[in-house]
This record gives structure tokens, C-alpha cells and sequence, in this order.
């Protein structure tokens, strides 16, 4: 019996690697809410889309099996139909092979987790144009290396996604945003076990409570003891540059007159993810250059998957921020 | 750097000239490594080399050179620089608690144990991380933890003797991982050195860091990618409540179908295990922690969190095992029985030994609702090659733990053993399952590689390795088919034609 990973190449992959070919520098196109990621694409880079569609619901698995190209929306909007989600972050117009392939967080983090840590098996194009797969079909697995973790992030420059099994998680029986006015949103963070998102702007405080009714109704009354708090639409509108900074940091720069970690100013509108650490900006952020070790892991990974530079040059995950 | 492997590499170059093996192959390689970190450190007599020849595998075929126990980053990459020097492997080891034959040492490499930098370096409650020395212990990592009302939430079964070092290049898992996730999920950061003796720093602490998350990419790499030579691990809040209900069962089926049933009715406990009445048995006369031995099968189901939802949990799970046919719910009254449950939990593999001396633990995934018939399989592989199956395993994410007990002095027992073995492998694979969930390849596991993955995927997996160690000199001979990884295959015959050849 052959192994089993190329029979489960479908139609829909096998045209999207045929697509791709062997040769030439070739990028994907999303739903361009993050197109600048890490740079533009090269001039005369061909552009493609991934294939779209969910491919299977398994939720007594948690999981779900979705190509690329599906928006992150249509793939919750199904998948609500059976009381789960994903750790996605969901933009308007945004893919799922955009939101794994930029690596961003959603603001419920905090509770859901990092999109890393979502994939659980990518198929995916290679530069020399054949189809792979990396991780398993289950919720668990160790065997052999992570090439997952390392999709994650990479902005197409290793890969080209065709198709995801993600973990999916149960969407819980009440959820709720409330606004805080005074109060610590530290304390918040250690005293709110249900809070699955925790963004302050240095004066006020969001909170989204989320999980049996129970606890969501005793944290806001916890909530109520910390300050004054009012139920709110949603979260507040976030300024458009994203800076990756550690939990303390985060919570300094939202925290004092906006002086970010570095010297940097980000100026005062700014929300921080607390317990997080993406602190949203009107400023960008200004380059973190990497440890030279880690520039050269980074340039050999590279080189190693993609010897002639033809999958996304001109995008540099170095650079996403 | 270049001049460095250069070097190395003319010495693998003439490693099939060598002499026999009459004189002390090692005496020149011992003697730079006690110059560089105290002759104290370094261990190259054949009682220290036999044992680190193996981990907790039944792979018993390694090669150990000199041992060094160094006690700091430099001293790792001194020895992984000499090593080079000397055109000679290096196998990183913690425990040696691996099940996989990942630290057994092949062609004679120096072998580095980190068992004696096993130091908390920091706690950073701000970042909600921990800054820790590879060789500290799992569960010693959680007791320090735990003044501050935190704990590391990986706890594999060996959790009292396996390290922190090993766990990430396991990648280790746990009961408890169903709802928290595997050792990936709790690894922030990582100092490592690499197969060039460089020191670098993978991902930081910050929420998004720039680059390939080369992080994510070594965890589970076992030892092929670096050494870990300290980990930033993030720190998990206690649970501010549990309820423990240990479920019984008049039929393996049953049993196996509550599983799915708990997952599906959109409940995440923080664990769901689940043992076989063979396995019961051998518990309770090892550590006699309360499991009912009447029973056919017992789940233990653990939920927590906030009060509010764990009560609401518990009695959901109570009423789903009760309509999937359980004989009898009981949650722990208290703390005390509560610990001896899990401790019972976790000695089933030693409490194999009261029932036969050897066993062979698989480690395979299957999609949840697969369990039960690729557990009915088991028995009947079992069955056929007239091998003693227990069952104990983390039934909520499919991940089976079949133990194949048997006798190895009894002639021809070994060749029933992979045989059975292969069979349930085989069985797993074919409904869409995983070889490894927790244990890793290493060796043991390697040459099922590619019944799971193709020539691509396979490539693919090699690329990530060589980016890290071009020269394949970490831990060769691992993980890999040996068509997928002929640098290795070069790395070890040039030390030892024997193991190769």
C-alpha cells in the first residue's frame, strides 16, 4: 500500500500546483487586508489564488479542512452552524491562507491562542512545484519536524498553502463585551479567569467575558467591583499599525504618554492587548533588526526551501511588522 | 566558521581510513574536551558510556563516545565545537525517559547529558513566563512554580524524572494537554546551541516576533536542530477549581464512545483518559489508587477552571457517560484521592513490569471517532501473535498508548512484538492517523516514516533540519528514513563502520 498522503490530493490542489508549475517567481493573492506584509511582491512576480471552499466540518473533531482561499468569515459563518470557531482572526474580505500565512494574531488571543498554534496539518505547493503535506490529520502529533510551526508566519516565502486542517474550538454559551472605565486591567487579567481579550488605550478597558454563564455573569460583577463598567458593542477601533512588544512592555506603553519600549513613540492613541503584548498604534513600528544568528537561520531557511528565491520575492518575514 | 568545518568535514572525509579499533578511539577527544571543561565533566569509561547507550526505549543498539555534563552555554558549545573538531556526532540527552530511541546514541558520539544545568534562572510573572536551565525536572518545575499559584501545564507520565530539555525536543504531551496543548504551546523562547557552537536566541517575548517562527520549527526537533540550553515556558494559573470523575464501563466500546460523545457535546476537559481492565488490574496492585478492577474499561475525566463551569461541566459529562452506558460515576471526594488517581494514571507503565518484564509502548493518533474500532483491532493483533495488550491512553485527542507485554528471553518473542506492532501502526495510518502523538520517532519509529509521509513531505521535513545543521552532525540517524538524510549516513560511518556499514 503506498502512503496515504498523496491520495488525499484533490482536484482543487492538484490544479492550484499545476498553477504554480516549477519555475518562475510566483505569489498568492488573498483578500489583501495585509498585502504590504513584510513588503510588496517583486515587479513580474505571476499572481495567483489559492483554491476556496470548506472541504470538511468534522466538529466531534474539532477540526475543520478548508482550502486557502476561503475567507475567514465564510469559514466561521459554517462552522457557527455547529457551535465552534477558530483562533483566526477574522478581517473583512481576509483568507485563511492570508490569516496563517501573516501569522497575526485576532484580539482574543489572550483566551483562544496564538494562530500558530491552530494548524494542524498545511498541504501545500513547494518551489519545485510538488504537492507536500506537513503535520497529521489529528488534533495531535509529534512525528517528525514541525513544518506547521514554520508556515505559520512565512509569508508564501517557504511554501505556497493550498489547503488547512485547523483546530477548531467550542464557541462558549455566553459571550459579552463590557467597557470599563478606571480600574487596572491587570487586575482585570488576573481576577477575570472567563476575559478571552483584554485591550486598554491607557484610560479605559474591553473585556470580553466568555464562557459558562455562571462565570461570565460572576466576572462581571468582579468587573463592576474594579470599576465602572457598562456593556459595550464590541471592541474599540483599533488605530492600523500593530506592534509586537512583550506583555510589560505592552503595558507600560498603553500606561504611560504613549513612550513605546526602544525609545519608540507611538503616540498616545494607541490600544494594548494586555497579557498579549500587540499593542495597536497610529505609529508603525520601527525595525527590530534581528540577532545576526537569527538573520542567518532565517536567510538558510530560506535558501533551503526555495534555492531560487521564486516563491513571494520581495516579502521578507524579517520585515512583516 | 567555515575554516571549523572545513575541517571537520576533510576528517569525515578520511574517518574509512582509520585504524582498527585497538587503540582508545577517543583518547585524543576526551583529553580536549577535559581541557575545555574540567576533566571533572567528562566521563569516557565504558560503565558511564553503556549507560547512556539507550533511553526508555527497548532500543538497545547505540554507541556511546565520551560523556560530558557540562554546566553552561559555553560549555555546551565548547563540546559541540570539538566535537566537530574531532568529526564526531553529538547526542544531546536529559532523563533518557524518551520511548522512542531519540537519545540512543548511534556511531559513537559524544554524548552531552544537561542533567547538571537544571537551574530556575527566573521567574518573570509581567511576561508570564519562566526563564529555566534544560536539565530541571517537569515536575519539579511546577513545584517551584507553585508559590506563585502557577504551574507548567505538559505533564507527561514520566513528569518526576523527565526534563524540561527533553520535553522540547520531544515535544512532549500529557494528559492535560487536551485542554492546554503540547509542550509547542508553552515554549516561548529558546537559547540554543547550534551544530556550528554558535549561540542564538529563537523567538523572544514578544507577542509577534519578526522572522520565520524558527521556535515553533526546533520544538520536537529531537536534538537534530540544536541543544536547548535554556527555555522561557509560560507560566499557567492554577485552576480555580477541578472535579475528577472516574467513570466505569461494562464494555471497552461503550467506553471509547463516551469520548467522542463529551467532545461532541462541545465540552473540553483538561483531560479524558481512558484504561482497559488489564491495565486497571496491574495499577492497583502497583500503587492501589482506587480503580474499580471489575470494570471493563474506566474513563477519567478531569474538568476545570472557574467554579460556575466546572460544576456545570461535571454533571454534563456524568449524564453523557451515563446515557452511553457507564455502571457507575464517582467524582474524587477530595484533593488526597484526586492525587492518587493520577499517580495510579501515571505508574501504569511501570506497573506493567508486575505482569511481564518488558513491554512496547506504540503512540499512535487516531481521529476521535476512529477510536473504538482501531482499539478492537489492537486486542485482536495482540490476540494473534499471542501478545498481552493493555490499554491506557489520552482518549480525548485519539492518542492510543497500546502496551505490548511480553517476555524477551522467551525465544522468537521480539519478531512477534514489530510484527504486532507494525500491524497496529498500520491500523492507525489507515484511518487517517498519526505514527507519533507525544513520544516522537527517533529511532524506533523512523523507518515508519514513510508510510505516513511521501518523498515530498519527507523533503520538506529534511530541508527544515539541514537549515539548522547543514552538516547533519545533532543527533543523525534520527527521525529521518536514511534515504531522506544521507548526510547522516556519512556522519556515522565515518565514526563507526559497524553500526552502518
Amino acid at each position: 500500500m503506498p502512503p496515504s498522503a498523496f491520495s488525499t490530493i484533490d482536484a482543487a490542489l492538484a490544479g492550484f500546483a499545476a498553477e504554480v508549475g516549477a519555475d518562475g517567481p510566483v505569489c498568492v493573492r488573498g483578500g489583501d487586508t495585509r498585502r504590504r506584509a513584510g513588503g510588496e511582491p517583486a515587479p513580474g512576480t505571476r499572481e495567483l489564488r489559492a483554491p476556496a471552499g470548506i472541504v470538511a466540518l468534522a466538529p466531534a473533531e474539532m477540526t475543520v479542512r478548508v482550502r486557502a482561499g476561503t475567507t475567514v468569515a465564510e469559514l466561521h459563518a459554517s462552522l457557527a452552524e455547529t457551535g465552534q470557531r477558530t483562533a483566526l482572526p477574522e478581517r473583512s474580505g481576509g483568507t485563511v491562507g492570508g490569516a496563517l500565512m501573516v501569522g497575526e494574531s485576532a484580539i482574543t488571543r489572550l483566551g483562544l491562542g496564538p494562530v500558530r498554534d491552530a494548524l494542524l496539518q498545511a498541504r501545500y505547493v513547494c518551489a519545485d512545484g510538488r504537492v507536500a503535506t506537513g503535520g497529521a490529520g489529528t488534533v495531535k502529533n509529534v512525528s517528525g519536524f514541525d513544518l506547521c510551526r514554520l508556515l505559520v508566519g512565512s509569508l508564501g516565502t517557504l511554501g505556497l498553502l493550498g489547503e488547512a486542517l485547523l483546530r477548531t474550538v467550542p464557541i462558549p454559551e455566553s459571550e459579552a463585551w463590557f467597557r470599563l472605565r478606571g480600574g487596572d486591567p491587570q487586575e482585570v487579567r488576573q481576577r477575570c479567569r472567563t476575559a478571552i481579550s483584554i485591550l486598554w488605550d491607557g484610560a479605559e478597558t474591553w473585556v470580553l467575558l466568555s464562557g459558562y454563564s455562571p462565570d461570565v455573569a460572576e466576572d462581571r460583577q468582579v468587573l463592576a467591583r474594579l470599576g465602572d463598567v457598562a456593556d459595550a458593542a464590541g471592541p474599540p477601533a483599533l488605530p492600523p499599525n500593530r506592534w509586537s512588544c512583550t506583555p510589560a512592555e505592552a503595558a507600560a506603553f498603553a500606561g504611560g504618554n504613549g513612550a513605546g519600549p526602544h525609545g519608540a513613540t507611538a503616540g498616545i492613541d494607541c490600544v494594548a492587548e494586555v497579557g498579549v503584548g500587540v499593542v495597536h498604534a497610529a505609529a508603525p513600528q520601527p525595525p527590530r533588526p534581528p540577532e545576526p544568528g537569527v538573520a542567518e537561520l532565517n536567510r538558510r531557511m530560506k535558501e533551503t526551501f526555495d534555492p531560487t528565491g521564486r516563491l513571494n520575492p520581495g516579502r521578507d518575514p524579517l520585515r512583516r511588522n | 566558521m567555515a575554516t571549523l568545518l572545513g575541517a571537520a568535514a576533510r576528517r569525515l572525509g578520511r574517518g574509512a581510513d582509520r585504524a582498527a579499533p585497538t587503540a582508545d578511539p577517543d583518547a585524543a577527544l576526551a583529553a580536549d574536551l577535559r581541557a575545555a571543561i574540567g576533566s571533572e565533566r567528562v566521563r569516557a569509561d565504558a560503565a558511564a558510556r553503556y549507560l547512556v547507550s539507550r533511553d526508555a526505549s527497548i532500543y538497545s543498539e547505540g554507541t556511546a563516545g565520551p560523556l560530558c555534563l557540562p554546566t553552561s552555554t559555553e560549555q555546551v558549545a565548547a563540546c559541540v565545537r570539538i566535537a566537530a573538531d574531532h568529526g564526531r556526532a553529538v547526542v544531546p540527552r536529559g532523563a533518557g525517559t524518551g520511548l522512542a530511541g531519540g537519545a540512543a546514541p548511534l556511531g559513537r558520539p559524544v554524548v552531552l547529558s544537561l542533567t547538571r544545568m537544571n537551574e530556575l534562572l527566573s521567574v518573570d510573572l509581567d511576561n508570564g513566563v519562566a526563564w529555566v536551565q534544560p536539565g530541571m525536572v517537569n515536575l519539579e518545575l511546577s513545584r517551584r512554580l507553585a508559590p506563585y499559584g502557577m504551574h507548567y501545564a505538559p505533564d507527561p507520565s514520566s513528569q518526576q524524572a523527565c526534563t524540561i530539555g527533553g520535553n522540547v525536543a520531544t515535544n512532549s504531551g500529557g494528559p492535560h494537554c487536551l485542554a492546554y496543548g503540547v509542550t509547542s504551546a508553552h515554549v516561548v523562547s529558546l537559547e540554543v546551541v547550534l551544530s556550528d557552537a554558535s549561540v542564538v536566541t529563537l523567538g523572544d517575548l514578544t507577542a509577534e516576533p519578526a522572522g520565520y517562527d524558527l521556535r515553533g520549527a526546533f520544538v520536537g526537533s529531537e536534538g537534530m536542530c540544536g541543544i536547548t540550553t535554556a527555555a522561557a515556558v509560560r507560566l499557567t494559573p492554577d485552576p480555580a477549581a477541578v472535579r475528577t470523575l472516574l467513570i466505569a464501563y461494562d464494555d471497552v466500546s461503550s467506553c471509547a464512545a463516551t469520548v467522542g460523545a463529551i467532545i461532541a457535546d462541545g465540552i473540553v476537559p483538561a483531560a479524558i483518559e481512558m484504561l482497559d481492565q488489564r491495565c486497571v488490574g496491574a495499577i492497583e496492585d502497583f500503587a492501589r489508587a482506587g480503580y474499580p478492577r471489575d470494570a471493563a474499561a474506566v474513563l477519567l475525566v478531569e474538568v476545570d477552571g472557574p467554579p460556575g463551569g466546572v460544576a456545570v461541566a461535571a454533571d454534563r459529562v456524568a449524564e453523557i457517560a451515563a446515557a452511553n452506558g457507564a455502571v457507575s460515576v464517582r467524582a474524587a471526594a477530595d484533593d488526597d484521592e484526586r492525587a492518587r488517581l493520577w499517580k495510579g494514571r501515571k505508574s501504569a507503565f511501570g506497573a506493567v513490569a508486575n505482569i511481564l518484564p518488558d513491554y512496547y509502548l506504540h503512540d499512535t493518533v487516531v481521529p476521535r471517532s476512529r477510536l473504538v474500532e482501531v482499539l478492537e483491532q489492537v486486542y485482536e493483533i495482540a490476540d494473534r501473535y499471542d501478545l498481552t495488550a493493555l490499554n491506557v491512553f489520552h482518549a480525548g485527542d485519539g492518542n492510543l498508548h497500546p502496551i505490548l507485554a511480553f517476555d524477551a528471553r522467551v525465544p522468537g518473542t521480539m519478531e512477534r512484538v514489530h510484527a504486532a506492532g507494525r500491524e497496529i501502526i498500520e491500523a492507525s495510518l489507515a484511518v487517517g492517523g498519526a505514527l507519533s502523538g507525544e513520544h516522537g520517532i527517533g529511532v524506533e519509529k523512523r523507518d515508519y516514516m514513510e508510510r505516513m509521509f511521501s518523498d515530498a513531505d519527507l523533503d520538506q521535513q529534511s530541508r527544515l533540519r539541514a537549515a539548522f545543521d547543514p552538516h547533519c552532525r545533532l543527533n543523525p540517524g534520527k527521525v529521518l528514513p536514511s534515504a531522506h538524510s544521507c548526510a547522516d549516513i556519512g556522519s556515522l560511518r565515518a565514526a563507526d563502520g559497524k553500526i552502518w556499514g
